[in-house]
């Protein structure tokens, strides 16, 4: 077999995975790598900070679908990309990392930039390897490749020794991986998805509740099929928003912490609560034993250790979601028990009550004559572009804002750090996104504090000619956490007043971006559209009503219906 | 309740710290934990024993089996089975103490393994309780040291 140097084993393998593009930055232990790159296909976006390669390599995978490649040199290269790998970790993002590493008999010397990467990022990852043979090479990153993307997907990082890169290695042929300790459960068993279907057939008030699993195994359609057959209202987390068309009459929008009224009280008030690729987080649940206490729970996820984590499940099924929906779908298509008009009517008082709910405390929010509201900004996004865009966010009010006030009809137009919440998030993943997709408008919805934190990739955005909007909603606060101590700390703004904070539309152009700035509410609509038009980075610093909550909110450890309200 | 488990896992570096980084990680307690090769080299086989709640066992049970390189995990103490811990003991054996140190060891099926002017060493296997029963009864005679090897356990063939 003809002999090709590891470097060139590992762009091959790239290739065979249909990856076009990777976001990297350079260092001592992968100048080989970088090398073989030049000489292939795969555009290298030369990011300026590690952590912005990783979460743009995020970015690219949750609009796509597909896994996402960052390359990162050794020791703080590598360390530099932890905290996005723990940003995809949490929200099962699929993504291989490749990291240098000093070559293998300096190992375990303190050797220049050298850390223990695979030690450091083992509670952060689905799985890891340090590649300490060549033989071992392709064969460990076909292996990455297919855990990354399998079963509940996940960051898989690949450290690569220097010498073991430089290694002459075969390349054989491609066979469908096998692993024996590794077989992620798909299909659902047939017993449980009998069970499930007969007690939705009992259900008066049934709620489905969709999270982020929906998205990532592409079930929307059939959920969406399930819900509108069963006449069945649907709220999702902040991770599951385009599981199920936001603007559909079904839709209660988002639950938890700064969920909508209506979909908090109709949680609380089911008598079965049908979770569907959702892990019954903290921020969702609220008070644990106050969660849907009347509720009968059916739980459908691909990891079985979340099911029963947290909340007690009565009928667990372990599957991909997608598989599990469409084994419900078809047991309802053809059970002789199900009567699709007399289900779909006898859900109307539990709709009507629904509706009420929604009547009384609708998503809302104070227009205060020309001060701009930020949910204001967000529905003139929504509307601007025909709720079309693909949204990355930062974290805080502005992501909460984001997902309350942009309508997601469709799944993967939406990323944000959910599980960890990563302040400097929203601008890089936007930058992956955008490499993805030219074609599409994709806005960062961003605070003041947060987009400072991954700023520099403006430049990125620049170089590759990938127009990404950035939406500050501009507070001169790190808003989130000042809203906390407003509401539960006697007004004490410790450590969350921005006394300096850059001129963003002068900071735009010194990038060589655009930066446009709205001080009053007539203005927004204006710099909006004159973003969208302009074919380069934009900046929008919209500067909103400063001290502005998101409502409705749940109270760390209150019930979900305990909400402060507008 | 006290569970004990067992892991087949790759033989591999770094596994034992995914393990043990799973339950610092988690907050599970460890009581034990033991570890060697199986009949196939490239095989280890962890026991260990833990406690808590079914939904705590429930979870470690699963949080085990996702870790990749983790083959298969059985709650060994789901049904019958047999367990084992050995421990080493210097016990302080002088002129008027050693007919006793012995006739304890021999109570309990030991064996003196080491033997010094002033002590004996002594090997103990047994249940965990056993174990700790000898080391109750020579504590009053002066331990010097001791070493367990944790519980090691295997479920009991099927009796038809
Ligand atoms: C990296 C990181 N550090 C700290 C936090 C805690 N935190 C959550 S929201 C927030 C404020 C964010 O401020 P800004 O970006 O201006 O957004 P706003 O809430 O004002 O919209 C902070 C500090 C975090 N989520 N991430
Ligand atoms: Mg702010």
């Amino acid at each position: 077999m003809e002999k090709i140097s590891g470097s060139q084993a590992i762009i091959r393998c790239l290739q065979e995975e249909g990856i076009k593009t990777i976001f990297g930055f350079p260092g001592g232990a992968v100048i080989d790598l970088f090398d073989a790159l030049m000489d292939s296909d795969i555009t290298n976006v030369l990011v300026r900070h590690e952590q912005g390669a990783v979460h743009a390599a995020d970015g690219l995978a949750r609009v796509t679908g597909e896994v996402g490649v960052a390359l990162l040199t050794s020791g703080p290269g590598a360390t530099n990309g932890v905290t996005a790998i723990a940003t995809a970790y949490m929200d099962s993002i699929p993504l291989v990392i490749l990291t240098g590493q000093v070559p293998t008999p300096l190992i375990g010397n303190d050797a220049f930039q050298e850390v223990d990467i695979v030690g450091i990022t083992r509670p952060c990852t689905k799985h890891n390897y340090l590649v300490k043979d060549a033989k071992d090479l392709v064969a460990t990153l076909r292996e990455a490749f297919h855990i990354a993307r399998t079963g509940r997907p996940g960051p898989v990082l690949v450290d690569l020794p220097k010498d073991v890169v430089a290694k002459m290695v075969d390349f054989p042929e491609k066979k469908p991986i096998r692993m024996q300790n590794y077989q992620p459960t798909y299909e659902p068993h047939p017993g449980q998805i009998e069970k499930a279907c007969k007690k939705i057939l009992k259900a008066k008030n049934p709620v489905l509740y969709v999270g982020g699993g929906v998205i990532l195994s592409n079930a929307n359609e059939e959920l969406t099929e399930l819900a509108r057959k069963l006449n069945i209202p649907v709220t999702m987390t902040l991770m599951g928003l385009g599981g199920f068309p936001g603007s559909d009459p079904l839709s209660m929008g988002m639950l938890g912490m700064h969920g909508s009224y209506t979909a908090n009280m109709a949680v609380a008030h089911s008598d079965l609560l049908i979770a569907v690729g959702a892990r019954f987080d903290d921020r969702v649940t609220g008070r644990l034993d106050a969660f849907a206490p009347h509720a009968t729970i059916i739980h459908i996820d691909i990891d079985p250790t979340s099911i029963s984590k947290n909340v007690k499940v009565d009928i667990p099924i372990v599957a991909d979601c997608k598989h599990a929906l469409t084994a419900m779908n078809a047991w309802f298509n053809t059970s002789s028990d199900f009567n699709r008009e007399q289900v779909a009517a006898s859900h109307e008082p539990w709709l009507e009550t629904i509706g009420e709910w929604t009547k009384k405390h609708p998503m809302c929010y104070l227009d205060e004559g020309d001060i701009i509201k930020p949910q204001y900004v967000i529905e003139k996004l929504d509307e601007l572009t025909h709720g079309d865009a693909i949204i990355t966010t930062e974290v805080g009010q502005n992501q909460m804002w984001a997902a309350q006030f942009y309508k997601f009809n469709k799944p993967r137009q939406w990323a944000t750090s959910g599980g960890l919440g990563t302040m400097g998030y929203g601008l890089p993943a936007a930058i992956g996104a955008k490499m993805a997709f030219p074609e599409k408008t994709v806005i960062d919805v961003a605070g003041d504090g947060s987009i400072q934190m991954n700023i520099q990739e403006l430049a990125t955005a620049n170089q590759y000619k990938c127009p990404v909007k950035v939406a500050i909603l501009n507070n001169n606060y790190l808003g989130m956490v000042r809203q906390w101590q407003e509401l539960f700390y006697n007004k004490r703004y410790a450590g969350t007043v921005m006394e300096v904070t850059p001129d963003f539309v002068m900071l735009a152009q010194a990038y060589g971006a655009v930066g446009l700035r709205a001080t009053k509410k007539s203005e927004v609509e204006a710099v909006i559209k004159e973003a969208l038009a302009t074919d380069n980075t934009v900046i929008m610093d919209f500067v909103i009503a400063r001290e502005e909550c998101v409502f409705p909110m749940v109270p760390a450890g209150k019930a979900t219906t305990e909400m402060l309200l507008v | 309740m006290k569970h004990t488990i067992s892991v087949l896992l790759q033989n591999k570096p770094g596994v034992l710290s995914r393990v043990t980084g799973l339950f610092s990680g988690r907050g599970f307690n460890i009581e034990s934990l033991s570890v060697a090769e199986t009949l196939e080299p490239s095989i280890s086989c962890l026991t260990l024993v833990t406690r808590g709640d079914e939904a705590i066992i429930e979870q470690i049970t699963k949080q085990l089996h996702k870790l990749i390189d983790v083959i298969k995990v059985t709650d060994i103490s789901d049904s019958e089975y047999v367990e084992r811990e050995m421990v080493l003991i210097r016990v302080k054996a002088e002129a008027q103490t050693r007919a006793e140190v012995l006739r304890v060891i021999d109570i309990f099926r030991g064996k003196v393994v080491d033997v010094s002017p002033k002590s004996y060493a002594v090997e103990v296997t047994g249940s965990a309780s056993k174990v700790q029963a000898i080391i109750d009864i020579l504590r009053p005679i002066g331990i010097q040291e001791i070493v367990r090897t944790g519980t090691i356990a295997m479920a009991r063939a099927s009796k038809k």
